[in-house]
């Protein structure tokens, strides 16, 4: 039942959505002007910070493997 | 060496590299025939070959450090500068195809500065090949070590020198006005010249990992 109701809520959502594009509606307007560009921006720059992210995480784990290495190598 | 361990300059290149992909893309730039926004490329497709220039560069100090002292680390610094550049080598060269080919109209129109490129590839590849196929440590150090040194300057020729005697497409040669004057104005190298300094830190830092990477590999061989 539940499931169901939530089911409606969201058909109801996506009716609401839908009737709204006969009106002449602009919102999230940064986003949408000059041809959304700003949409290209953000995906690049996403797609960057997921790169640099990673290279970081690379860094740090190298980092823990070369600091246990030399306690290794201080033990022996 | 306690550079490479540092993080400063990595924030720095990162958030850089963020400056340019936003100014580079929402910035003011030269309306130009046939260009027109993918003169925006610039920001992008150059910054990969200074990133090749520089770690390229790095390689060749660290070769004739290595033939000076037969430091073991020194070559594993060259080598895994060179597969980084190479990195960069393939970026550069894929992007300028899909640039010619929406402003030359070819991928490939065996212009003079896309066949230099390639024969420099083939050089660096061929680096590969020589220093795989050698087993003894050292003798393998050293042969790739003389290759590299000699590599580099047929390769900046290649590339830089070459292409600028005869007539090509690309800009910067052959009568044909580099992004000076004509094409370029200060808005564009308010983004570019950041550019280069941030890829070309990337361009290290991706090489600093190798490395790192490798030396533990070496030392782990060393000790068995």
């Amino acid at each position: 039942m539940k499931k169901l109701i939530l089911l409606a809520a969201i058909l109801f959502c996506f009716l609401a959505a839908n009737a709204q594009n006969g009106q002449d509606v602009t919102m999230g307007d940064v986003m949408r002007s000059e041809g959304k560009i700003y949409v290209v921006v953000v995906t690049m720059v996403i797609v960057f910070a997921g790169l640099a992210i990673y290279l970081f995480s690379m860094d740090r784990r190298l980092k823990k493997i070369e600091k246990e290495n030399n306690e290794t190598k201080h033990l022996l | 060496m306690k550079f490479i361990y540092q993080t400063w300059w990595k924030v720095l290149a990162v958030v850089m590299i963020f400056y340019t992909l936003i100014a580079g893309l929402l910035l003011g730039v030269p309306r130009l025939e046939i260009l027109h926004e993918t003169i925006r490329n610039t920001y992008f497709h150059v910054p990969m070959w200074i990133a090749m220039f520089t770690v390229f560069t790095i390689s060749v100090i660290y070769s004739i450090k290595y033939l000076q002292t037969g430091k073991e680390e020194y070559d594993l610094i060259s080598v895994e500068c060179v597969n980084t550049g190479m990195f960069f080598f393939v970026v550069g060269l894929i992007t300028g195809m899909l640039w010619a080919k929406y402003t030359w109209g070819e991928y490939w129109s065996n212009d003079p500065k896309q066949n230099s490129a390639a024969i420099a590839f083939l050089l660096y590849c061929a680096y590969g090949v020589l220093r795989n196929s050698i087993d003894e440590e050292q003798k393998r150090g050293k042969i790739s070590a003389i290759y590299n040194i000699f590599a580099f300057p047929v390769m900046v020729v290649l590339i830089m020198v070459l292409p600028r005697l005869t007539d090509s497409l690309h800009p910067g040669n052959g009568g044909n006005p580099a992004f000076g004057k004509l094409d370029m104005d200060n808005r564009m190298r308010v983004v570019l010249y950041p550019a280069f300094i941030a890829w070309a830190l990337m361009g290290v830092w991706i090489a600093t990992l190798r490395y790192r990477i490798r030396l533990i590999e070496f030392k782990k061989n060393a000790i068995n």
